[in-house]
C-alpha cells in the first residue's frame, strides 16, 4: 500500500514538472511582449529596454524558467502586469470563492446523483427508472446558465430568499458568503449530478448482472441488502473516476456561471488575464489547476484502492 | 415424504417454454444427478427451485421442499429458505465471489443474516466451516480476499457459503466444470463427504455423465426441458434404454472413427530407423517404456502417411507430408525454453523472486503429428503455447518453427511463420467480433499471405474453408450469433485452416461444448488432420480429448514436461506422479459404473 501511494505521488510530481515546462514554453512562444503591453504603444525604446531588464525578460530562457519555478516553490508567483499586485494574492482571493463553490457543487451533485442512480438501478425498466433517467437526460442536455437564470428568477426575484449575484466576501459572516454561493452551486451541480446519476445507474446495473450477486441472493439476502452490501462498492470505480473529472472542471470551468452571478472566481481571473496578455497570472493559475488536478487524481487513485483490494497490491 | 418433490414443473420466460413438465424426487442424504446438454433446462430447474428466476418467468406445476410449496411461497418465505435450508454452488468460481469483500465476511454474512448471531460468533462459525472445506485458518485466514485464492480454493469458499448453515438441500450447478480434473476430484469428494456427514440432499447438475455416474445415486436425464429418463444411476446407465441416453454415453467417450485402434504393427511401410520424435526431448519415459518410445518413433509421422494414400488426390493440400521412407525435419522444435515472470513488487525497490512458469522445456512436433499437452491449470501449458504462437518470448531457449527462429524474429518477419501456424481458442462465443460477418471473420488470417487476394479470391478461399469444416459457403454472409456453439467452433477452425497452416495450436478447443457437439468437433479435427496433413498441438486438461485425437501426450507439471510418450501408453500406464494424478482423477463412465456395481455387490 505504501508503495502504491509513493508510486502515485512520484508520478504526480513528474507530471507537475512536465506541465511546468509546457506551460512556461507555451507562454514564451505566444506572441505579445508583456513589457510592450505594459508600456503601451507610446513607450520609447529606452523605456522598453529598461522595463524588460527590470522584469528580467532579457535573461536566458532557462534561467528565467528556473527563477519562475523557484518562485512557485516558495509561494512567490510573481507580480501581475495589469493588477500590479502579487499573483499569489490574486489567486488566494479568487480561490476563496472558487474552492467553496466547487466543493459545494460537488457535494450537492454527489448527494443528488447517488440516490437517484441507485433508485433507478433498483427499479430498472420500471416507471421510476424511466422518469428519473428522463429527467437526468434533460439535465445533461440543458445548459447550466439557463438553469442559473431560472434559479435567479425563482429564488432571488420571486421568492427573494437568496441574492441574485455578487459575493460579499467572507468577512461579512460565513452565512452571507455561503448564501451567495447557493444558487451558483445548484446551477453547477445539476448537470454534473445528471451525468453522475446515469453513470451510477449503469455501473450498478453492470454489477447486478455479476455472478457474485447471484451468490449473495442465494444466501437469502433481500434484494435491497444485496444492492447496498454487494453491488454498490463494486460500482464505485466508474463513479469515482467521473467525480474526479468533475471536481477539476468545477474548480476552473465555471466561468459562465461566475459571470451570470458576478462572482470573482478563478474562471474569470484566468479569462481576463488571457485577454489582457497578463502571462504571469495565466501561468500561475494554470499551474495551480494542474496541481489540483494531480492531487485530485491521486486522491481518486487512493479511493480506488480503498474500494478494491485487488488494486492495493498492484503498485 | 421426500425432501424435494418436483411435479409437472413448467416454466416459460416471455412465452418461450423452457421446462415442459419436469418430475423429480430427492430424498434426504441422497445424490440426484441431473444430466443434460445446454438448453435442456437443468440450470433453470435449479433457479426455479431457488426462485431466483429472471423477470417475466411463468411457472406451473408443483415444487414441494420439506413440506413447503415453493412456487406459492412469498419472497419473505424464500429469503428464509435460501442460504439456510437450501444452499447453492455455482459453476464459475472465479466470478462467484464478491471481489471487494474478504472470504470471512462472505461466509459469515449468511450466518449472521439467518441466525442473528453476533459478528464474533458468525466469524468463528465461518472459520470452522472454511476449515471443514479444506481452507484452514493457519493458511487461509478470514481476511483473505478472493483474488488471493486459486479457482479450486474459491470453489471451496462458495461451498462453505452454501453449507455454512447445514442446509437440508444443496444445489450444485456444474460445480467442477471450470476446474481441472484433479481439482474436480477434490471438490466432488468434498461434496460427497458433506452429503454423508450431514445427511444432506444434493442435486448435482452436470453435463458430464462420468461425473454423475461417480457421484449420484439417482439420475435424471433431461433434454429440451423434458425428462428423458430417470432412475437408479447404474441401472439407467448400464441399460441405456433410451436412445438419447445411449447417445450421451457414446459421445462422452467418443473417439473419431478414423483414429480408432490402429495398432502400429499393422501398418505397412514402417522402418525402425525412422527419425526420432526429437533428439532434444529431455524427458525419457521411465523404465519399461522403451517399447513405447519405439512405437512413437514409428507411428507419429508415418502412420498418417500410410493412411493418407486414398487421399492422394489432395496432394496439393498436403504441405510437408512424409513420403514413403523419407525422414522429415521436425516442424516445431522447442529447445530448453524457460519463461520467468518478474515477481510482484513488494516495495519501491524490492520484488518477490521471479516466477518460473515454464522451466527448461524441449520437444519437437513433426509434420502431421497430433500432440497433446496436458496438465493441471497453472502448470505452464498456456504460457508455453503463447511462446510457440510467438505471442510471448521465452526468457531463454529457442523455438524453431518451419525453419524460422521465433524468439529472435521481429514481428514483421514472423508473417510466414504465422501463416503456417494458426490457433483455435476455447471459447467459441468470445473469439469473434459480433459485428463482423463470417466472411470477414474467417478471412482474417489472409492478411498474412504474401499477395493480398482479390475479393473473388477471398470469397473463394472462405467458401473452401467453410466447406472444409462442414459449413455451407452461403454461411459467410451471416453473423456469429446466428450459429450455435458447435458451429461457432467450426468457424474458429475454418479461420484456422484458411491459410492451410502446417500447425494448429488448439487451447481447450472443445471444453466449452456439449458432449455430442464435442464429439462432432473432435471428428472434424481428426478428419482435417488426415485430409490436410496439419499437425496439432492440443492444450487440454481433459484426457478424453487427448485420447480421442492425439498420437502423443506430453504431461506438464510445474513448468516442466515430466512425461512424454504415445497417448495410449501414457494414459493407460502413467509413470510420473503428475500423470498418475491426472489419470486417476479423470472421470470415466465405465470405471464409475464398475465401482458402483462393486459397491452394491459388497453391500449385499
Amino acid at each position: 500500500m505504501t508503495a502504491y501511494i509513493l508510486n502515485r505521488v512520484l508520478i504526480g510530481l513528474a507530471t507537475l514538472l512536465l506541465a511546468s515546462i509546457v506551460v512556461f514554453g507555451v507562454m514564451e512562444v505566444l506572441p505579445g511582449d508583456p513589457a510592450q503591453l505594459m508600456l503601451g504603444m507610446s513607450g520609447s525604446p529606452e523605456a522598453l529596454a529598461n522595463l524588460r531588464a527590470q522584469m528580467g525578460l532579457d535573461e536566458p530562457i532557462v534561467w528565467r524558467y528556473l527563477h519562475w519555478i523557484g518562485g512557485l516553490l516558495t509561494g512567490d508567483f510573481g507580480r501581475s502586469y495589469t493588477y500590479s499586485s502579487p499573483v499569489a494574492d490574486l489567486i488566494r482571493e479568487r480561490l476563496a470563492v472558487s474552492l467553496p463553490l466547487a466543493l459545494m457543487s460537488l457535494l450537492l451533485s454527489t448527494f443528488i446523483a447517488l440516490p437517484v442512480g441507485i433508485f433507478a438501478a433498483a427499479r430498472r425498466g420500471r416507471l421510476p427508472d424511466t422518469l428519473s433517467m428522463g429527467t437526468a437526460q434533460l439535465g445533461v442536455a440543458v445548459p447550466n446558465f439557463w438553469f442559473a437564470l431560472l434559479l435567479i428568477y425563482a429564488f432571488a426575484v420571486w421568492l427573494k430568499w437568496l441574492p441574485a449575484g455578487g459575493f460579499p466576501g467572507w468577512n461579512g459572516g460565513i452565512w452571507n458568503g455561503i448564501k451567495s454561493l447557493i444558487l451558483p452551486s445548484i446551477a453547477l451541480a445539476l448537470p454534473q449530478a445528471a451525468i453522475l446519476a446515469r453513470v451510477t445507474r449503469s455501473a450498478l446495473l453492470d454489477v447486478l448482472g455479476e455472478d457474485y450477486i447471484r451468490t449473495a441472493r442465494a444466501k437469502g439476502l433481500p434484494r435491497g441488502r444485496v444492492l447496498r452490501r454487494h453491488a454498490l462498492r463494486n460500482a464505485m470505480i466508474p463513479v469515482l473516476t467521473i467525480l474526479g473529472l468533475q471536481f477539476a472542471f468545477l474548480l476552473a470551468g465555471t466561468i459562465i456561471i461566475e459571470n451570470v452571478f458576478y462572482l470573482p472566481g478563478l474562471g474569470r481571473l484566468i479569462f481576463q488575464a488571457i485577454t489582457q496578455r497578463d502571462l504571469i497570472v495565466v501561468e500561475g493559475v494554470v499551474m495551480l489547476l494542474v496541481a489540483s488536478v494531480i492531487v485530485v487524481n491521486i486522491m481518486v487513485d487512493l479511493a480506488y484502492a480503498v474500494v478494491d483490494p485487488r488494486l492495493r497490491e498492484a503498485a | 415424504m421426500s425432501l424435494l418433490e418436483i411435479e409437472k414443473l413448467t416454466l416459460s420466460i416471455g412465452n418461450f417454454p423452457i421446462l415442459r413438465g419436469i418430475d423429480l424426487q430427492l430424498e434426504k442424504g441422497e445424490v440426484m444427478g441431473v444430466v443434460g446438454e445446454s438448453g435442456s433446462g437443468k440450470s433453470m430447474t435449479a433457479l426455479t427451485l431457488m426462485q431466483l428466476l429472471p423477470h417475466g418467468a411463468q411457472t406451473g406445476g408443483r415444487i414441494t421442499f420439506d413440506g413447503k410449496d415453493i412456487l406459492h411461497a412469498t419472497e419473505a418465505e424464500m429469503l428464509a429458505l435460501r442460504g439456510d435450508d437450501i444452499g447453492m454452488v455455482f459453476q464459475e468460481p472465479m466470478t462467484a465471489l464478491n471481489p471487494v469483500k474478504t472470504i470471512g465476511e462472505q461466509v459469515a454474512e449468511g450466518i449472521r443474516w439467518h441466525t442473528k448471531a453476533s459478528r464474533a460468533d458468525a466469524e468463528s462459525r465461518a472459520a470452522a466451516m472454511l476449515d471443514r472445506v479444506g481452507l484452514p485458518q493457519s493458511k487461509f485466514p478470514l481476511t483473505r480476499y478472493p483474488h488471493q485464492l486459486s479457482g479450486g480454493q474459491r470453489q471451496r469458499v462458495v461451498i462453505a457459503i452454501a453449507c455454512a448453515l447445514k442446509p437440508k438441500l444443496l444445489v450444485a450447478d456444474e460445480p467442477t466444470t471450470a476446474l481441472d480434473v484433479v481439482l474436480q476430484k477434490q471438490i466432488l469428494d468434498l461434496l460427497r463427504d458433506l452429503v454423508d456427514e450431514r445427511d444432506m440432499g444434493l442435486l448435482l447438475i452436470s453435463h458430464d455423465l462420468a461425473v454423475v455416474a461417480e457421484m449420484a445415486d439417482h439420475i435424471t436425464i433431461m433434454r429440451h426441458g423434458e425428462v428423458i429418463e430417470s432412475g437408479e444411476t447404474s441401472a439407467v446407465l448400464t441399460a441405456k434404454a433410451h436412445p438419447y441416453t445411449a447417445q450421451l454415453a457414446e459421445a462422452s467417450a467418443h473417439v473419431p472413427s478414423n483414429r480408432r485402434s490402429i495398432p502400429p504393427s499393422a501398418l505397412p511401410g514402417i522402418s525402425p530407423s525412422r527419425g526420432d520424435i526429437g533428439p532434444s526431448s529431455n524427458v525419457q519415459r521411465p523404465l519399461g517404456a522403451q517399447s513405447h518410445q519405439e512405437h512413437i518413433k514409428q507411428t507419429s509421422p508415418v502412420r498418417t502417411a500410410a493412411v493418407q494414400s486414398p487421399f492422394s488426390l489432395h496432394e496439393g493440400e498436403m504441405p510437408g507430408r512424409a513420403e514413403g521412407g523419407v525422414t522429415l525435419p521436425p516442424l516445431l522444435t522447442v529447445q530448453s525454453v524457460t519463461r520467468d515472470y518478474a515477481g510482484r513488487r513488494t516495495g519501491l525497490f524490492s520484488r518477490e523472486k521471479p516466477f518460473r512458469a515454464v522451466d527448461d522445456v524441449s520437444f519437437t512436433v513433426h509434420p502431421g503429428q497430433s500432440v497433446a499437452l496436458v496438465g493441471r491449470s497453472g502448470c505452464g501449458k498456456s504460457t508455453l503455447a503463447r511462446m510457440i504462437l510467438a505471442l510471448d518470448r521465452p526468457s531463454s531457449g529457442s523455438i524453431t518453427f518451419d525453419g524460422h527462429r521465433l524468439e529472435t524474429s521481429k514481428d514483421r518477419d514472423l508473417r510466414d511463420a504465422r501463416r503456417n501456424m494458426q490457433v483455435v481458442f476455447q471459447d467459441p462465443y468470445g473469439s469473434f467480433n459480433p459485428r463482423h460477418r463470417v466472411e470477414r471473420l474467417v478471412a482474417e488470417p489472409l492478411h498474412l499471405l504474401q499477395t493480398k487476394p482479390s475479393r473473388e479470391e477471398r470469397r473463394a478461399l472462405v467458401s473452401k474453408a467453410l466447406d472444409d469444416v462442414g459449413l455451407k459457403p452461403a454461411d459467410m454472409n451471416k453473423y456469429p450469433h446466428e450459429f450455435s456453439g458447435g458451429q461457432r467452433q467450426r468457424l474458429s477452425i475454418a479461420r484456422a485452416v484458411i491459410t492451410r497452416p502446417k500447425l494448429i495450436v488448439a487451447d481447450e478447443p472443445v471444453s466449452a461444448l456439449d458432449v455430442s457437439i464435442r464429439a462432432q468437433v473432435l471428428d472434424l479435427f481428426a478428419e482435417l488432420n488426415e485430409r490436410l496433413g496439419v499437425a496439432y498441438l492440443f492444450i487440454t486438461h481433459d484426457l478424453t480429448v487427448a485420447r480421442a485425437i492425439t498420437d502423443e501426450v506430453m504431461v506438464m507439471h510445474d513448468g516442466r514436461i515430466v512425461e512424454r510418450g504415445e497417448t495410449h501408453a501414457i494414459l493407460d500406464h502413467p509413470q510420473s506422479d503428475a500423470a498418475k494424478a491426472l489419470v486417476a482423477a479423470a472421470p470415466d463412465l465405465d470405471r464409475a459404473l464398475a465401482a458402483r456395481a462393486a459397491r452394491i455387490n459388497a453391500a449385499c
